[in-house]
């Protein structure tokens, strides 16, 4: 057994491990930590499958921004737990028997003990290129206009979650700049001429 | 030598997990959420393994856009259920049912 069998058994069982802490663990603030740990691990796992760009993209994106951002909103929410967890041991039979009877298929499906294929030579070393430039080769050049697309597929959804959480409270006083901006003096002073009302006050004569 | 199988077994078995996870966690749309992340996961696997055995670039061009448009799904799933708990101060998924005849 070589030292990349035993590092790839290693991860996949911490993988596994952390992945059903996730679907089972009471806290939802606990199943985003493990979550954590499944995207960390399934890292690991592609490293060994030379895919060292998409690796650190996982850890960059996934552990960097998306699962921050799943814990935010799950530290923001007051959950009522006991609500959220009932049907959990009724569901469990269903579950694991449906799980148990995919993953049989599945592996029946892959096949086992006719997949065990040797890996080749890393085809981007063969290339005399590194792993992220082979694939920046491809995606570039052949994958060019989905890249756009993906690029647009971002911004809508950046821009779309603005006006989703976006709140218009009642009452609330705030700025409106181009109100301020259209606003001129004669809409805010103006300037009477009247006669006076009263004749000005004599110079007091100074006491005796 | 790890051969093919142990990374398409790897992703077997965390899809199934997934799939447990959405079949005991019905009423909780967070969990939900991170099983939905969790199969992700697991067919970006069989993507990068593929492609590392086929020599072929173009599976993990895809897991790059797999990538993309799951941080977008969850922003914007994210955002659903902030919405959805302000205005129904629930995330139980049997309460949300005003739309059923």
């Amino acid at each position: 057994m070589s030292f990349q069998l035993i590092c790839f058994y290693a991860f996949a069982a911490v993988t596994v491990a952390a992945a059903l802490t996730v679907i089972s663990v009471r806290n939802p603030v606990h199943a985003a930590l493990s979550l954590v740990l499944t995207f960390f691990s399934t890292a690991c796992t592609w490293l060994l499958a030379d895919a060292e760009f998409l690796a650190i993209a996982l850890v960059l994106v996934y552990v960097g921004a998306v699962m921050v951002l799943f814990l935010f909103v799950v530290m923001m929410l007051d959950l009522d737990l006991d609500p959220l967890r009932e049907g959990f041991v009724r569901a469990l039979p269903v579950g694991l028997a449906v799980a148990v009877l995919m993953l049989v298929e599945m592996l029946a499906l892959i096949g086992v003990r006719t997949m065990q294929l040797a890996p080749p030579a890393d085809p981007a070393a063969a290339a005399g290129l590194s792993n992220t430039a082979w694939l920046a080769t491809a995606l570039f050049s052949q994958f060019l206009l989905p890249f756009e697309v993906a690029a647009l597929i971002l911004t809508v959804a950046i821009i779309a979650a603005i006006p989703l959480t976006l709140r218009r409270r009642a009452g609330l006083k705030t700025q409106d700049p181009s109100r301020q901006v259209r606003v001129a003096a004669r809409d805010r002073v103006r300037i009477v001429k009247m006669a006076a009302e009263k004749p000005a006050p004599q110079p007091e004569t100074p006491a005796p | 030598m790890i051969t093919l199988a142990h990374f398409l077994t790897l992703g077997a078995v965390l899809f199934c997990i997934a799939v447990a996870g959405i079949f005991i966690n019905r009423k909780n749309v967070i969990t939900l959420l991170m099983a939905i992340e969790l199969m992700l996961l697991a067919v970006n696997t069989n993507f990068v393994a593929f492609s590392r055995y086929l020599g072929d670039p173009s599976g993990q061009v895809f897991v790059f856009f797999i990538l993309t448009v799951a941080a977008a799904e969850s922003a914007i799933g994210l955002a659903i259920l902030v919405v959805l708990f302000r205005n129904r101060a629930t995330i139980n998924v049997t309460e949300i049912d005003s739309m059923k005849g």
